[in-house]
């Protein structure tokens, strides 16, 4: 199969308007003939739910969460970008495209990355009209703040929970809707299995978590907005449950996995305490804009950070990248990090650097520093007992985004005709790194204004037809996953499933991490397929399939961690350059930059999966950048 | 350290339920109130016993999924911090500690510490929301909101829809919810067309969906894990007495 982006021809200003003006429509009538699967409620789910619901579409949403508010979008603190220039500091719509690819070094669509600028003021509009309180100064006006990789303030926020209020905002548009009889939220849901119909998404399989019970739902087309895999790494900035299972189904009915190996790891994190931690919390971007980040000029000093005279510390950010200063991207800023600690001058146990903010509260005085970031403060002293007034933070980078996702078209449809695919859960706008405040630019973007238009083009084409779960293909899709429930449960074994878990994290963040290497990414793919294997035979799935059962929930989403690892590793292996997150050890400059290989990698990875016993086909989407000239990726 | 926890245990909603006694051994002071359940129930998988079942998800006090009555008081001892950023350094070495759910008519529990919250859901489909379509919306700034009024609205807006609040509530009531969304939305100017037909549709739904009323105990800003503020039920109460026909402004619901 040749990988058919369906991105328009033509200057890159047009491509959008132009593609809409030849994309089918139904009349208000007929809509409701076509009923829509929307699988996920965060801001993607949500925003498309709702938004098709107005349009007349029949909706069923579905999220594994007790409310649909509770999708992990609501964790996002930083904000969300947009181009309208507010500040007058030289922003454009054109400003955050070349941002968007450079940050993302090159390894995503122009055409996409140019809409999801265009369409960013178009987000905020909409999002202030649903109430969505957005910091203002006193007259009235909306503020900015700036974020990593770029040099302009076009950052909007409502203090340190922007994801929480733009959700709410979905979750009410969406409540709405419900409301109004036109959507129907299945809660406590979790998509087992896609299912397929004559070569055409028409239905999911849902496990019922309360009950248990196999679900079996129909429609005219099937969205999957189920989030990111961070989880991977088992320890992340991830809500616990979120899962690679939704789209790890798909990918084996058919839908393409691309670039699993694009991994984001987030450089302000808390650092890791103890063995048994269950998950690392965020400590929001934002903070570098005041914080100050810098560890001891001697290797593993005992002196406490305020001891340590202004000579006797090293602020390698604003060294190395004094452009940027702590500003620098995610992926700069964390390898930044990792190597300093590796050389011997990290603090406290050794993998950490501090963020300081001593100099903001001189400066701006704390009251201003607390209104800026007072709950970010808060939540690091309940973690760690530390006040960070007083004392500098300890920061590590986590695993906390993936790039990577099903491959889509400039429709944001799948390889399965009928199966869309939207947030965080597809591949299509941060190439290879992701700045700060735009997933959830892409999410609302993919939900409010992009799905609507494609998907509808896309049931015009196919008509409405019946939609009933007759067909032999959902009684095959039930039947296999309760097979694969009852084998879980029959194993019987004697280690539990966090367990295994922690065994899979650190296979991946030792050797599919910040830096990988040819060695590392083959020794991560000689120890997964055993530890997988010891999973299927040692793993203790306690209690029966038929009830409330969360150990089955984490079981079944390990067993696909277990198989997503390797295509990741694998992944990593193939892409022999370095370029955003994806760091190979072989390929980088003098001063332990990034090197690109674009003469051989220029293009989009997709998997292709050919069941479980051969190995996935790899299918390459080359990439043009007809507007803008690949450069290295330079925050000097 | 080592602990005595009575927990909770309830097959489903039909079940009685009990609290039943276990000793949680060698608990790391670093660890979550929560990553110490985990500990206690890989322990008790391993033995070839039922884990107990509770709600969780981000682990950083802003989805609103834990939910856990401890030694009476919903989230626990500490102020304004949901179960899940609780962390053991806060208890001592012996202490005995009580889990119970969420308990409230409004709130049947489904298993064990996991309570049905479907009603908070159902307050919001009553009305609150600003009735705006996606699409056809004026220029951001084209709608000013003074900072203090963007500030008033966030305070309440802050809600992460836990329901401590009704848990702590003598009464069982939903007030505080309410009235955080009817003032978050009633103080920007986005929310104000609605505002009469807003504080009717949600307050009639809270009777319908088995809440009780408010008289004012105060307990449901005290469990708040946001510090979500009483002042919010006075400007609910405003909103209201401002829908009554001008004669009759003597009662607030
Ligand atoms: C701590 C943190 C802070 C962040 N801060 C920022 C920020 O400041 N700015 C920014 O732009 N981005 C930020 N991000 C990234 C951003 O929040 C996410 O990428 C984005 O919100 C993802 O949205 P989504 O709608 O794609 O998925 P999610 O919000 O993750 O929603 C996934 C949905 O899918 C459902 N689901 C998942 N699997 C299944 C299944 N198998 N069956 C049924 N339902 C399922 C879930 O229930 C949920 O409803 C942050 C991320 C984290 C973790
Ligand atoms: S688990 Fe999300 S608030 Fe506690």
């Amino acid at each position: 199969m040749i990988l058919d982006n369906q991105c328009p021809s033509g200057p890159l200003a047009d491509q959008w308007d132009n593609h809409r003006r030849n994309l089918l429509l139904i009349n208000p009538d007929n809509k409701r003939k076509y009923t829509v699967l929307v699988v996920g409620t965060g801001l993607a789910g949500a925003s498309a739910a709702a938004t098709l619901a107005e349009l007349g579409y029949k909706v069923e949403a579905f999220c594994y969460q007790d409310s649909p508010r509770r999708a992990h979008s609501i964790a996002a603190q930083g904000g969300i970008n947009a181009a309208k220039n507010y500040p007058n500091d030289g922003d454009s719509i054109y400003r955050l495209f070349f941002d968007t690819i450079k940050g993302g070094d090159f390894r995503a669509r122009e055409s996409n990355v140019y809409r999801l600028a265009q369409i960013s003021n178009g987000i905020i509009d909409q999002c202030v009209a649903q109430g969505v309180p957005f910091a203002r100064d006193y007259a009235g006006y909306l503020q900015n703040r700036s974020f990593g990789g770029s040099q302009v303030s076009r950052t909007f926020f409502a203090r340190g929970q922007t994801g929480q209020q733009l959700l709410l905002g979905a979750y009410q548009a969406l409540s709405r809707q419900i409301r109004a009889g036109k959507i129907r939220v299945h809660t406590r849901r979790e998509m087992l299995d896609l299912v397929v119909v004559a070569g055409r998404a028409r239905g999911i399989t849902a496990r019922n978590l309360v009950s248990g019970e196999l679900e079996s739902y129909a429609a005219n087309a099937v969205v999957l907005a189920t989030g990111g895999y961070a989880n991977v790494y088992n320890l992340s900035t991830n809500a616990l449950g979120s899962n690679v299972t939704a789209a790890w189904r798909a990918y084996k009915r058919g839908a393409y996995f691309a670039n699993p190996c694009f991994t984001q790891i987030h450089p302000t994190c808390i650092p890791v305490s103890g063995n048994l931690q269950s998950k690392l919390t965020l400590l929001s971007e934002s903070l570098r804009n005041d914080g100050r980040i810098w560890v001891p000029r001697n290797r593993r000093d005992p002196r406490s950070p305020e001891q340590i005279p202004e000579a006797e510390r090293d602020y390698f950010l604003e060294r190395r990248y004094p452009g940027y200063g702590n500003l620098a991207p995610r992926d700069i800023a964390s390898r930044a990090v990792k190597q300093i600690c590796d050389a011997g001058f990290g603090v406290g146990n050794g993998q950490g650097v501090y963020l300081d903010f001593t100099d903001a509260i001189q400066n701006l005085g704390t009251e201003t520093i607390r209104s800026r970031y007072g709950n970010l403060f808060d939540m690091y002293l309940r973690i760690t007992g530390e006040d960070a007034y007083r004392r500098p933070m300890r920061i590590f980078p986590a695993p906390h985004y993936s790039m990577g996702g099903l491959w889509v078209d400039y429709n944001l449809q799948s390889t399965v005709p009928g199966l869309f695919v939207l947030g965080e859960a597809n591949f299509s706008d941060h190439g290879a790194n992701r700045l700060g405040a735009s997933a959830l630019m892409q999410g609302l973007a993919d939900g409010y204004f992009i799905l609507p238009y494609t998907i509808t083009d896309y049931l015009a084409g196919t008509g409405p037809g019946r939609n009933a779960v007759t067909d032999d293909a959902f009684d095959q899709s039930r039947t296999a996953t309760e097979e694969c429930l009852q084998q879980l449960l029959a194993v019987r074994g004697d280690k539990t499933v966090d367990e295994f878990h922690r065994q899979l994290g650190h296979i991946l963040w030792n050797n599919v991490g910040m830096a990988r290497s040819e060695e590392s990414l083959q020794r991560a793919l000689q120890q997964i397929p055993p530890l997988r294997e010891e999973f299927w035979n040692r793993v203790r799935v306690p209690g029966r399939s038929d009830d409330f059962n969360q150990e089955l929930e984490k079981a079944g989403r390990l067993a696909d961690y277990l198989e997503f690892g390797e295509l990741l590793a694998r992944d990593a292996l193939n892409r022999n350059e370095s370029c955003g997150g994806h760091f190979r050890v072989e390929h980088q400059t003098e001063d332990g930059e990034a090197l690109r290989d674009d003469a051989n990698y220029n293009y989009v990875a997709a998997w292709e999966y050919r069941g479980d016993q051969t190995p996935p086909r790899l299918h390459k989407e080359t990439l043009r950048f007809d507007s803008i000239e690949t450069a290295v990726r330079s925050y000097k | 350290m080592n602990l005595t926890l009575h927990v909770w245990r309830q097959k489903g909603p039909e079940d009685r339920g009990r609290l039943e006694r276990y000793a949680a051994r060698n608990i790391d002071p670093e660890l979550s109130f929560l990553e110490m359940l985990d500990q206690l129930n890989g322990e008790l998988i391993r033995e070839g016993r039922e884990p107990i079942v509770f709600d969780h998800d981000c682990r950083e006090g802003i989805c609103g999924a834990c939910s856990q009555v401890i030694n009476g008081e919903a989230h626990g001892p500490q102020a304004e911090t949901t179960v899940c950023q609780l962390y053991m350094r806060q208890f001592q070495d012996g202490d005995e500690i009580y889990v119970e759910p969420w308990r409230a008519r409004a709130f049947p529990v489904i298993k064990d510490l996991v309570v049905d919250r479907s009603a908070l859901d159902r307050l919001i489909e009553a009305g609150g929301y600003i009735s705006v379509g996606t699409g056809g919306v004026p220029d951001a700034n084209a709608i000013l909101v003074p900072g203090e009024a963007a500030e008033t609205a966030m305070d309440a807006a802050e809600c992460i829809g836990c329901g401590a609040c009704v848990a702590a509530c003598p009464n069982g009531s939903a007030m505080l919810f309410v009235a955080a969304k009817i003032a978050h939305l009633a103080s920007l100017p986005q929310g104000r067309p609605e505002a009469s037909r807003r504080v009717c549709s949600m307050t009639d739904a809270m009777g319908r969906e088995g809440f009780g009323n408010c008289s004012n105990h105060y307990e449901c800003e005290a469990a708040c894990p946001k510090g979500i503020s009483v002042k919010f039920i006075a400007q609910l109460n405003r909103e209201y007495l401002k829908t009554l026909p001008k004669a009759a402004t003597s009662k607030a619901p």
